[in-house]
């Protein structure tokens, strides 16, 4: 089974990053760009088929490292 | 004193730290690899050193803060004993836990690598009793990820607790966050645990104690943990 994981910067933390990134698509004329946050994706590859198994072990693997839960929030997302 | 430096892939500060806790404390550090499970026996002060840990990869400490020889770094603390992490090894000690906060990008997406001016938040601690409280002393920091950062009631009860061991300061002694190097909440340059036992600090003090190099205003943290550990 294929999920991926996506990590980003909770909407109350600062994100230099992003801001610098922002900067530098309005320097290349891309247009109509309000705002970039910066994130984080990993594609995980699980044993099994077990879609519920799957969800608790991709929360234990964001909770224990894939995001720091003080400045980040993440979401889980499944292939079909 | 039996301090014990720990060694992660990727660090490169650990020398400066045993030659400080030797040169300035008399010590005699031990080197302690990651992968072990245990401390060893006598341990009174675990220094966590500087550099960049697994390459600062996923988030800079993670992966070392979840280290084998981690667990034994958090009993010690558990039981009282004194730990001290430096630059990286701060945010290893936030990434595990044994500090609230974490440790960001830089405000202005620099590297600083220079001297700057800490105040001196308290002078009653097994880290800083060589000190004065309000002291100014020079320490360089070298950085990429040192803004400090915290969820608002973990702010209100460090600063509530006088938990903040050092700020950035301006030449008049005042605080200004937008002046120092990084963007740190209320120019937090190191934070201590509950129980003051668990420093984290992103400046260098292990790098300003030899004459001959520059200021040696880093001596008094490496005194005062000597006097610390004496008396203990």
């Amino acid at each position: 089974m294929k999920a991926r994981v996506i990590v980003t910067l909770k909407s109350a933390v600062l994100d230099p990053q992003g801001k610098a990134i922002e900067g530098a698509l309005r320097s290349l004329g891309v247009a109509g760009v309000q705002s970039v946050r910066q994130g984080k994706v990993f594609d995980v590859e699980l044993a099994g088929n077990d879609r519920t198994a799957a969800e608790g072990a991709l929360k234990d693997a964001c909770d224990k490292l894939l995001a720091n839960t003080v400045i980040e929030t993440y979401k889980v997302e499944f292939a079909e | 004193m039996k301090p014990a430096v720990i060694l992660f892939p990727g660090s490169n500060r650990e020398q400066d730290a045993v030659r400080a806790l030797r040169l300035v404390a008399g010590a005699k550090p031990q080197v302690v690899w990651h992968a072990e499970h245990e401390l060893p026996k006598g341990t009174d002060l675990v220094v966590l050193p500087g550099g960049f840990s697994y390459g600062d990869y996923l988030r800079c400490g993670a992966i070392a803060a979840r280290a084998n020889i981690m667990d034994a770094v958090r009993a010690h603390a558990a039981r009282g004993g004194l730990v001290l992490g430096i630059c990286n090894g701060f945010q290893i000690l936030c990434e595990a836990g044994l500090l609230p906060g974490v440790l960001v990008r830089n405000a202005r997406l620099r590297f600083v690598c220079r001297e700057v001016l800490l105040r001196v938040e308290r002078a009653d601690t097994p880290f800083t009793k060589a000190y004065r409280k309000g002291e100014l002393i020079r320490i360089p920091v070298a950085h990429g990820e040192g803004n400090f950062t915290a969820s608002e009631a973990n702010l209100a009860r460090i600063e509530g607790d006088g938990r903040v061991a050092f700020r950035y300061a301006r030449r008049d002694g005042q605080i200004d966050e937008t002046d120092g190097p990084n963007g740190a909440i209320n120019g937090i340059a190191g934070i201590y645990s509950e129980k003051f036992n668990v420093l984290g600090m992103m400046p260098h003090p292990e790098n300003y104690i030899e004459p001959e190099i520059g200021p040696t205003d880093g001596r008094g943290l490496f005194e005062s943990l000597a006097g610390a550990l004496k008396a203990a």
